[in-house]
C-alpha cells in the first residue's frame, strides 16, 4: 500500500491563483442569484476584480524556478506564469468589449461571467498540468464551459447549431486524445509528463505503438486547435456563436491550446520529436494553404476571421515544429501576438454592432473612415498586423517563427509559408480598401462607452508598439521557455 | 484455458455482441436495453480483475440511474428509426471500406508483436479491499484531479440550468415568500355601511359588491 505524506499548506501555495479564481467564481455564482438585472454590473466588476486578484497572485511565480505540487500533478513555472498573465488580460478585455453586446441581446447574465471564469480555470489547469489526466480534465472544463457559452443565446437557431457541432466534434477530439494517451501510457507505463520524458530518453521502446498513440494525440490536439484537416467546425462555430462568445473562444483558448501542445509534445514526448515534427509539417502547410485561400471567398467577417484563425494556427505550429527552445519561444510570441490581434478584430465588430445589427458582414465596414477615422485606423492596424505588414507585431511574429524554421534547415517550409501569407494579405487589405475607399452604407452614430473605446485603442496601439519594440515580449517568451525547460 | 479465462471470453463475447446490437438495433428501446447488457458484461469483466467497487458502481450508476433515465427519454421522444436510417445506405459504400481499412491497420500495428499479453499479476491476498485502495489514492495522490472533476460537474450544472431554465409567461407560479408576507389589509377591505331599515335596504341591492365586501358587510350586521 502506498503511503503519501498528507497535504500541507505549502503544497497548496502554487495553486493560489486557481483556488482564488474558483472561490470567486462560487461567490459570483451565489451573489448573482440575489442581484436584480439593474445591478448586474456588480457581477461584472467582481469578475474583473477576480482577474486582478489572480494577476497579483500569479506575478510572484514569474521569476520562480519550476516547482511541482500536489504529488507532481501540478507544475508552476515561468511558462505557466506568463501564459496565465496574458490570459487574465485577454479575458478582462473580452468582458469589457462584450458588455454592451450582451446587454442588447439579453445575454448579460451571471452565468456568462461564471462560465467564462470556469473556462479560464480550465485553461489554467491545462497550462499547469504535469500529468496526462490533468491535461485532459483542464481541457474538458474549458471545452464544456465554451460549449455552454456558444449555446447561451437560446432563441438563435444558428447559435444552437454551432454549439451542437462544437460539442459533437469536441467530444470526438477528446475521445481521440484519450485513446492516444492510453496507448502512450500502455507503452511507457506512466502518465506523469516528467517521468514519461525520462523513460523515453532511455529508449528501448518499440517505436511503432508509440507513434500509433502519438497520431491520435496529435489528431486530438489538431481538432482543438482547429487546424486542417480537423478544422471543419471552426467557421461554423465562429459564425454561429454570438460575437461576444466568438471573441472569447477565438482568443484565450488559442494560447492555452498552444501551451497544451507544448506540454504534451515537448515536456512529455520530446524524445519522439522526429515523429511529431513530420505530422506538424503536414498540418501547418495544409492549414496555411486552405485557411488563406478559403478566406478570400468569404463575405462574412466572422467567417473570414475563422479561416484566418486556421491559417494563423498553422503558422504558429511552424514554431513548434522547429523543435528547439527558440522555436517554442517564437510560437509562444506568435500566440500572444495573435491573441492581441484577434481581440482587436472581434472587439471592433462588437463595438460597431448594436441591438438588431451584428455588423459582421464585410459591407458593414464600408466607409468606416468617413464615420470614425480613429476606429478605421485601429482596424487598419489590426488588418495590417494579421497580414504581417511591418511595423506591426504580426510582421515580427511571422519573422520570428520563420527564422526558427529556417535555422532548422526547412527553407522550403518558410518559402511556402511566405507564399501563403502573400495570398492571405489580399483579404485583409480588402477590408482596408472597403473602409477607406468605399462610400458608407451605414450612417448611424457609433454608440460605445468611453471605457470600451479606451481599451480598444490601447489594444490597437499595442499592435503597433509591440511591432516597433518587440524585444521585451520576445525576451519574456524566450525566458519563459528557457527557465521552464 | 482455465476457468477464469473461459469466463473472460464468455463475458467479452457478450459485451461485443451487445455493443454491436446497440448500433444496429432497429428499435431505439432495444438499443438502450442492449447497452444495459453491455454495461453488465463490462462490470463482470471488472469483477474478474478484482475491481469490485468499479463493477458495482458501473451497475448502480449507469444501469440503475443513467440508463433508466435514458430509456425514459427514448420512450418519450418520437424517434422514427427508418428516417434516421435513410442516410446509412448512401454513406455505407464509403464508410465501410474506410472503417475496414482502419481496423486492418490497427490490427497490423497492435498485433501480438508489441502488445503481447503481460504475465498475469499474482492474485491479491484475501483481505485486500479494492474499494479501500481506490479511496486512498483518490483522496491523496489524485486529490487534484478529483477536485477538478468536481468543478467540471459544477460547470455542467450551471450550464444545464442556464441553457434550459426559462420562466413561462402563463405559469401559475406562486412565490411563497410573497405569500407569507401578505397582510390582511392587502386582501380585505372593510366597508362601513350605513345602518338602514328593512325597506331602504331593498333599494341598495343593485349596488355591485365583491365576495370580500359581501362577507365584511354581513359580518358588520
Amino acid at each position: 500500500m502506498i503511503s503519501l505524506p498528507p497535504l500541507a499548506y505549502a503544497d497548496l501555495q502554487p495553486l493560489l491563483p486557481e483556488l482564488f479564481l474558483l472561490a470567486m467564481a462560487g461567490i459570483i455564482l451565489l451573489l448573482d442569484t440575489a442581484l436584480s438585472p439593474a445591478n448586474r454590473y456588480v457581477s461584472y466588476l467582481l469578475t474583473l476584480a477576480t482577474l486582478a486578484g489572480c494577476t497579483w497572485l500569479t506575478l510572484p511565480h514569474l521569476g520562480a524556478a519550476p516547482a511541482t505540487a500536489l504529488y507532481g500533478m501540478f507544475i508552476e513555472d515561468p511558462l505557466a506564469a506568463v501564459s496565465k498573465l496574458v490570459l487574465y488580460i485577454a479575458v478582462a478585455a473580452t468582458l469589457t468589449y462584450a458588455r454592451d453586446y450582451l446587454k442588447e441581446r439579453n445575454l448579460y447574465r451571471g452565468e456568462f461571467f461564471v462560465l467564462a471564469l470556469f473556462a479560464l480555470l480550465g485553461m489554467m489547469v491545462m497550462i499547469s498540468a504535469y500529468h496526462f489526466l490533468m491535461l485532459y480534465l483542464g481541457l474538458e472544463l474549458m471545452s464544456l464551459s465554451l460549449y455552454a457559452l456558444v449555446a447561451l443565446q437560446r432563441d438563435s437557431a444558428a447559435a444552437s447549431e454551432a454549439a451542437m457541432k462544437y460539442f459533437v466534434l469536441g467530444a470526438i477530439a477528446s475521445g481521440m486524445l484519450l485513446y492516444g494517451m492510453s496507448m502512450i501510457y500502455g507503452v511507457t507505463g506512466t502518465l506523469y509528463l516528467g517521468q514519461m520524458r525520462s523513460v523515453l530518453q532511455m529508449g528501448a521502446f518499440p517505436s511503432l505503438p508509440l507513434v500509433f498513440g502519438l497520431v491520435f494525440l496529435v489528431a486530438g490536439m489538431a481538432f482543438k486547435l482547429g487546424v486542417v484537416p480537423f478544422h471543419m467546425w471552426v467557421p461554423d462555430v465562429y459564425e454561429g456563436a454570438p460575437t461576444a462568445v466568438t471573441l472569447f473562444l477565438g482568443s484565450a483558448p488559442k494560447l492555452a491550446a498552444l501551451v497544451f501542445v507544448l506540454r504534451v509534445l515537448v515536456w512529455g514526448l520530446e524524445p519522439l520529436f522526429i515523429d511529431w515534427q513530420q505530422m506538424l509539417i503536414v498540418l501547418a502547410i495544409l492549414s496555411m494553404a486552405i485557411g488563406n485561400i478559403t478566406a478570400i471567398a468569404q463575405t462574412n467577417l466572422k467567417r473570414m476571421l475563422a479561416y484566418s484563425t486556421i491559417a494563423h494556427m498553422g503558422f504558429m505550429l511552424l514554431g513548434v515544429l522547429a523543435a528547439d527552445r527558440v522555436g517554442y519561444g517564437a510560437a509562444l510570441f506568435y500566440a500572444i501576438a495573435y491573441l492581441i490581434m484577434s481581440l482587436a478584430a472581434f472587439g471592433m465588430i462588437l463595438l460597431l454592432s448594436r441591438a438588431g445589427f451584428e455588423s459582421d458582414r464585410l459591407e458593414d465596414f464600408k466607409g468606416l473612415n468617413a464615420r470614425s477615422p480613429w476606429l478605421a485606423f485601429l482596424m487598419l492596424l489590426t488588418m495590417f498586423s494579421m497580414a504581417g505588414i511591418p511595423p506591426t507585431v504580426g510582421f515580427y511574429a511571422k519573422l520570428a517563427v520563420l527564422e526558427a524554421v529556417v535555422n532548422q534547415g526547412y527553407v522550403w517550409i518558410a518559402v511556402a509559408a511566405v507564399m501563403f501569407s502573400l495570398i492571405g494579405a489580399f483579404y485583409y487589405l480588402r477590408v482596408v480598401k472597403l473602409m477607406y475607399f468605399d462610400a458608407p452604407e451605414q450612417s448611424s452614430e457609433i454608440s460605445a462607452g468611453a471605457d470600451v473605446r479606451l481599451v480598444l485603442s490601447v489594444n490597437g496601439l499595442a499592435l503597433l508598439l509591440l511591432g516597433i519594440l518587440p524585444a521585451p515580449l520576445m525576451n519574456l517568451c524566450l525566458y519563459a521557455l528557457k527557465a521552464s525547460l | 484455458m482455465n476457468f477464469q479465462a473461459a469466463l473472460f471470453y464468455f463475458f467479452a463475447a457478450i459485451l461485443l455482441g451487445a455493443g454491436l446490437r446497440v448500433i444496429i438495433a432497429r428499435n431505439p428501446v432495444h438499443a438502450a436495453l442492449y447497452l444495459v447488457l453491455a454495461f453488465f458484461s463490462a462490470a463482470s469483466l471488472w469483477m474478474l480483475l478484482e475491481a469490485e467497487f468499479l463493477a458495482i458502481v458501473l451497475v448502480l450508476v449507469y444501469v440503475g440511474a443513467v440508463m433508466v433515465l435514458f430509456l425514459f427519454v427514448v420512450m418519450m421522444l418520437d424517434i422514427d428509426p427508418d428516417r434516421l436510417r435513410q442516410n446509412v445506405w448512401r454513406y455505407l459504400p464509403v464508410a465501410l471500406p474506410v472503417a475496414l481499412l482502419i481496423a486492418v491497420e490497427m490490427v497490423l500495428i497492435l498485433g501480438a508483436r508489441y502488445f503481447a499479453a503481460a504475465p498475469a499479476p499474482a492474485p491479491l491476498p484475501a483481505g485486500y479491499s479494492n474499494t479501500k485502495a481506490l479511496g486512498e489514492v483518490l483522496y491523496t495522490q489524485y486529490v487534484y484531479a478529483f477536485e477538478v472533476a468536481a468543478v467540471i460537474l459544477l460547470a455542467a450544472i450551471v450550464a444545464a440550468i442556464a441553457l434550459t431554465m426559462r420562466r413561462r409567461k402563463d405559469s401559475k407560479y406562486i412565490d411563497p415568500a410573497r405569500q407569507v408576507r401578505v397582510h390582511k389589509e392587502d386582501r380585505l377591505r372593510v366597508l362601513k355601511m350605513k345602518v338602514s331599515r328593512y325597506g331602504e335596504e331593498m333599494h341598495d341591492h343593485d349596488a355591485p359588491h365583491g365576495g370580500a365586501d359581501a362577507a365584511s358587510s354581513s359580518g358588520e350586521r
